[in-house]
């Protein structure tokens, strides 16, 4: 079955790669957004340029897994090549696995760039413990997002996950205090931060990369959305028969 | 054995139903036809038998299970849509991805050889001609070795030669007791490979017999004469249709209106009978129940 989703995974990567810009563009949006925001604002304070970056990267694996997995999961389930997948002798499993996977590698190919930019053109600094440690909770934090999207990309039609996925990512972004550095969000946002995905998410990263403390209630909530948000993407893909006509 | 199995089967889109309490047996060895046009539901039947969609009541089982589960799929072989490969992949890759899915796929290259697609392994999919897709379509549904294969409109398409091929392929995969299901509304494909033939239209099915049954049913046969004169009324007669001096009668019993034509000393010239195609049968079965 792990075999499977390798498959799966290679599958998909194959379908991206023969589209090259498409790899572009998800690496595009936050080297930007680095050079817009955190090199000339925080770039030359090294805790404050260690902190926005991995706020960026928090901010940049919700997005890519965000569209990714919710806008390309319904774009695919409208292909005339889903419904077959679907005869194939395979459950969701492989497929999910498979679809994480690929996500993952072009993720850390879209924020290959923000590290880069963030050692050569800030004073952001890490120690090598520290870096290892942030890589790997990068990919732990994407679950939820992935989750998210797949949810989202399962259970509803494309221009509908698209309007979604825009509408979320926002107001995740903000209210998980992924626009202001630790301890420096308005008072609501502080409050409810540490209960978002994108707050969690960003406190685990800050504790990877800094001094900041591991929040174990956040922690808990974190995986309290990935488990909420796992059973949903379960739930969508299950009751999933593809486009529907009425 | 009974391979699929629909039991009372009604599927609604919103407040539409697509099938209405259908039922309907497909045995191990079989060789069935799915004939309808589109949209009077033999895709919805297909969709519910693989799995691909659910009934809103009644059941449907595949080798005795729901085809729903994982498990009750590894004998089982579709052909996808042929406008549905994904462009950017190559035939070979496509051939691969399906591959891995069965416990004991066909090696490649026996597959591609089986079906003449060996010289296309390195193309796109999308870069295919509409026939060359439509073969590897049908390949894909026999990669796993399955007992039992749906084949959706598999030679609409192609030229006189390589349908000849395909049928060749899909009678031997029957003779060595495959099962198969073609759904079409090609008539000629039908009648070429199928031994039974179910009529679906408007969500129901229409007949369910042997090509020749389902031919016979409504019996009905085509005189074409011409004629200048206007013709007196004539028994038997259930449909006719002028083009210019020509007509077409509709009867289901040819004998008695040529004779009768004889009889009545008409004047007709270039006289001409012959059996009804499966399509004009399938009109008039569809035609029917409005008529009722």
């Amino acid at each position: 079955m792990s075999s499977l989703a390798l498959t799966h995974a290679r599958f998909q990567l194959l379908e991206t790669i023969r589209i090259p810009i498409a790899v572009f563009g998800s690496a595009f949006f936050p080297s930007a957004a680095m050079l817009a925001f955190v090199v000339p604002f925080v770039g030359d304070n090294a805790e404050y340029a260690t902190y926005a970056t991995v706020s960026m990267i928090t901010f940049s694996v919700m997005t890519t897994n965000l569209f990714q997995h919710g806008v390309g999961v319904s774009e695919d389930r409208a292909q005339p090549w889903d419904p077959y997948v679907r005869t194939l002798p395979a459950g969701a499993a492989p497929r999910f696995a498979g679809r994480i996977l690929s996500g993952l590698c072009l993720m850390a190919v879209s924020l290959l760039p923000v590290v880069l930019i963030a050692a050569f053109l800030t004073e952001a600094t890490v120690t090598g413990a520290g870096f290892l440690i942030a890589a790997g909770t990068t990919f732990l934090i994407a679950i939820p997002f992935i989750l998210m999207g797949l949810a989202i990309g399962y259970s509803m039609p494309q221009k509908a996950a698209i309007v979604v996925a825009q509408v979320l990512f926002f107001p995740l972004a903000f209210l998980g205090g992924l626009m202001t550095g630790p301890g420096l969000a308005p008072g609501i946002v502080e409050d409810l931060a540490p209960y978002l995905p994108t707050g969690g998410a960003a406190r685990l990263m800050w504790s990877a990369v800094g001094d900041f403390r591991y929040d174990f209630g956040s922690i808990a909530a974190l995986v309290g959305w990935t488990v909420v948000l796992g059973g949903g993407a379960v739930w969508a893909y299950r009751r999933d028969e593809g486009r529907r006509f009425s | 054995m009974t391979l699929a199995r629909a039991i009372e089967v009604t599927r609604r889109y919103g407040d539409k139903p697509a099938l209405d309490r259908v039922s309907l047996g497909v045995e191990a060895g079989e060789l069935v036809g799915l004939l309808g046009p589109n949209g009077a539901g033999k895709s919805t039947l297909v969709n519910l038998l693989t799995g691909i969609r659910r009934p809103t009541s009644g059941r449907v089982e595949l080798f005795g299970g729901d085809p729903r589960s994982a498990a009750s799929r590894r004998e089982l072989g579709v052909t996808p849509q042929e406008t549905g490969l994904p462009a950017s992949l190559r035939v070979g890759e496509v051939v691969d991805f399906v591959s891995a899915h069965y416990d004991n796929p066909l090696p490649r290259g026996e597959l591609l050889d089986r079906f003449g697609l060996t010289d296309l392994v390195r193309r796109q999919t999308g870069g295919l001609s509409g026939g060359e897709k439509r073969r590897v379509a049908v390949a894909l549904a026999f990669v796993g070795r399955p007992r039992m294969v749906f084949l959706d409109e598999p030679t609409t398409g192609l030229d006189v030669q390589a349908r000849r091929l395909l049928w060749d392929g899909i009678r031997s995969y029957s003779a060595d007791g495959g099962t198969v299901v073609l759904t079409s509304h090609y008539l000629e494909e039908i009648e070429a490979l199928a031994r039974r033939v179910v009529v679906i239209g408007g969500g129901r099915v229409l007949a369910d017999d042997t090509v020749d049954a389902v031919r016979g049913l409504v019996a009905v046969r085509r005189v074409s004469l011409t004629v200048r004169e206007p013709l007196p009324e004539l028994a038997g007669v259930s449909d006719v249709e002028r083009d210019g001096d020509r007509l077409h009668l509709l009867t289901g019993d040819a004998d008695r209106l040529v004779r009768d034509l004889v009889a009545y000393g008409i004047d007709f010239s270039d006289l001409e009978v012959r059996p009804t195609s499966l399509e004009e049968a399938f009109l008039a079965l569809t035609r029917e129940p409005a008529a009722a």
